[in-house]
């Protein structure tokens, strides 16, 4: 079984964004970069796969600039076999549809059994590169898989949707999307750590088509009014209600 | 002139309250851009529908009513939108940022070789060309985007745009539907729907969230009970998910859901920066903690600063009183 998985790198979680001085993106310095949360647990369940089935093997694919090499390092210390950077500028906020055109045009090379990602990454919020690569591949797309399971080429997926849960089928090869809880991705140990230094990482150059959108400008949200401190006991708490229903009408 | 298509997303036969604010929305734009309006609705048994999409301000109803359709499928219902697409001429397409939306929204633009903004909260013509502010890193910032190619796509945030009810009654045209196996690439085996009857996290006007300052699973009660008093649905912080308390689901963040309700009741929640970025555009803020100096009051527009277990349940019962 060949599975790719894509992962992006991503500012971490606690990160402060400052925006830089073209207006258009986040200043870097102070950044800390790690791999999209949910792309651990897509890298996490295709070494699974791979475990369980004692055979096959797990490509890495990110589209980033050539820093994002330690995030695919990370990857292949956790087990994958080998990565592939697509070198790109000013991939982080690119527009979607031309980020899964270059992504679908490499996984076709390649041959897979499987796709796997995370739901989302956790910068952009673009939420659109899967099901693209999908209608790109002319595969279908298992989205946010909080289990799965692969028998005789069926990949089977339970998933929370609004208000319910869901159990999705398609026969593979296939995309499939991970949500937190599909597994607890491992952390590198030192002997995958020396052994990733070694596995095969090819950079290739692309360029992304242009889309059709441009960026004006990166804000900060507005700035809320100053807050007030209703009290400091439950007695508070027959004012705090007065003030939702009276002054915020919010109830 | 630019005409404009919606996808009014309905469950059930039920329009989502999501899919009325877009197609207002809708109706803004093309007003904006003297063009015409189409909403394409796809569903079983939703003639109904119509005269409601009508209601709302639509010129043009494209519905797609047939059997095959009473359960969503992505193919199926791409292709038919692919086909409204078509037939509208629309060079704006608005869908809503849930989870059918956004996953058509993908496979439309891959479809139609055209961009998709997602979870847009405002939109604006610049001359011929749309524009429209988005967050990314879940809301620590936000940009401006101008669409330069048509079509373009975009997904709305609900609770963000107001739906409004017009006088009128829109055209309604039948849609041809033609499904094959192709179209059905991915089965559905069985859905469970929950008992509950709160209100989905992020269409939810009010939410009531619970943090570490919860203390355990079972201290969710109190939240609970007051979430039911005001209609609102319940969330929880990262740090509850991870320990188990609550289900992902729950989770409002930046590796949660991004919500902006007209209220959200931070239960004993610090507010780490991931927190935030996922509700500080929430219309008001409520924050209950003990800490005084907790991060979550710098964006709360009210604060009582006690032991949420006495000041939970004394909301509950000052809350039953006044709705009562």
């Amino acid at each position: 079984m060949k599975i790719v998985v894509c992962v992006k790198q991503v500012p971490d979680t606690e990160t402060k964004v400052v925006i830089g001085g073209d207006g258009l993106s986040i200043e870097p310095t102070d950044v800390k970069y790690v791999m999209n949360p949910y792309d651990e647990y897509a890298v996490e369940e295709a070494l699974k796969l791979k475990e369980a089935a004692g055979e096959g093997e797990v490509i890495v694919l990110t589209l980033g600039s050539e820093d994002a090499q330690p995030v695919m390092r990370t990857a292949m210390a956790m087990g994958a076999d080998s990565g592939i950077l697509l070198k790109a500028e000013n991939a982080a906020l690119a527009d979607g549809l031309a980020v899964a055109k270059a992504l679908a045009s490499e996984i076709k090379t390649l041959d897979a059994d499987l796709i796997l990602t995370g739901k989302i990454a956790i910068d952009g919020y673009g939420h659109q590169v899967a099901s693209m690569l999908g209608e790109l591949l002319d595969m279908p797309v298992l989205p946010t898989a909080k289990t799965l399971e692969i028998v005789d080429g069926v990949a089977t997926i339970h998933r929370d949707i609004e208000g319910g849960k869901e159990t999705v089928q398609a026969n593979t090869p296939c995309v499939i999307t991970a949500e937190k809880g599909l597994n607890d991705p491992r952390y590198p140990a030192l002997k995958g750590i020396m052994q990733a230094k070694r596995k095969p990482l090819e950079i290739k150059d692309v360029v992304l088509d242009a889309g059709g959108i441009e960026i004006l400008e990166m804000s900060y949200p507005a700035r809320k009014p100053e807050g007030r401190i209703v009290g400091e006991g439950p007695e508070a708490a027959a004012e705090l209600v007065k003030l939702l229903r009276d002054e915020a009408q919010v109830i | 002139m630019s005409n404009i298509l919606v996808f009014a997303e309905q469950r059930d036969g039920q329009l989502k309250s999501y899919a009325l604010e877009a197609i207002s929305e809708g109706r803004c734009l093309a007003d904006g851009a003297g063009g015409t309006l189409s909403v394409c609705v796809i569903g079983a048994g939703i003639t109904d529908l119509g005269a409601t999409i009508g209601s709302y301000g639509a010129d043009k109803i494209l519905m797609a009513d047939d059997a095959g359709l009473a359960v969503y499928s992505p193919g199926g219902y791409a292709k038919l939108l692919s086909d409204a697409l078509s037939s509208s001429s629309a060079e704006v397409v608005l869908l809503s940022s849930s989870a059918m939306g956004r996953e058509l929204g993908a496979i439309l633009a891959a479809k139609a070789d055209a961009s998709l903004l997602s979870d847009v909260v405002e939109t604006t013509w610049d001359g011929d060309h749309l524009v429209v502010k988005r967050p990314i890193y879940a809301g620590k910032a936000f940009l401006r985007v101008a669409a330069k190619k048509a079509p373009v796509l975009v997904t709305l945030r609900p609770n963000v745009f107001a739906a409004e009810e017009k006088s009128g009654a829109g055209s309604v045209e039948n849609m041809a539907v033609a499904l094959g196996d192709a179209d059905a690439q991915v089965t559905v085996a069985e859905t469970v729907m929950k008992a509950s009857t709160r209100p989905e996290l992020t269409e939810a006007s009010i939410i009531v969230s619970g943090g570490r300052g919860m203390g355990g699973p079972d201290n969710f009660n109190i939240v609970e009970e007051l979430a039911d008093t005001l209609g609102a649905a319940v969330g929880a912080s990262r740090a509850t998910v991870d320990a188990g308390w609550r289900p992902h689901a729950d989770q409002v963040g930046q590796t949660g859901k991004t919500v902006s309700p007209n209220l959200y009741i931070a239960c004993g929640i610090s507010g780490a920066i991931q927190h935030l970025a996922g509700m500080n555009s929430s219309k008001c803020i409520v924050a209950i903690n003990t800490d005084p100096e907790a991060p979550i009051f710098k964006v709360a527009n009210y604060g009582i600063v006690a032991d949420l277990f006495d000041v939970v349940p004394a909301l509950n019962a000052a809350a039953k009183e006044l709705l009562a």
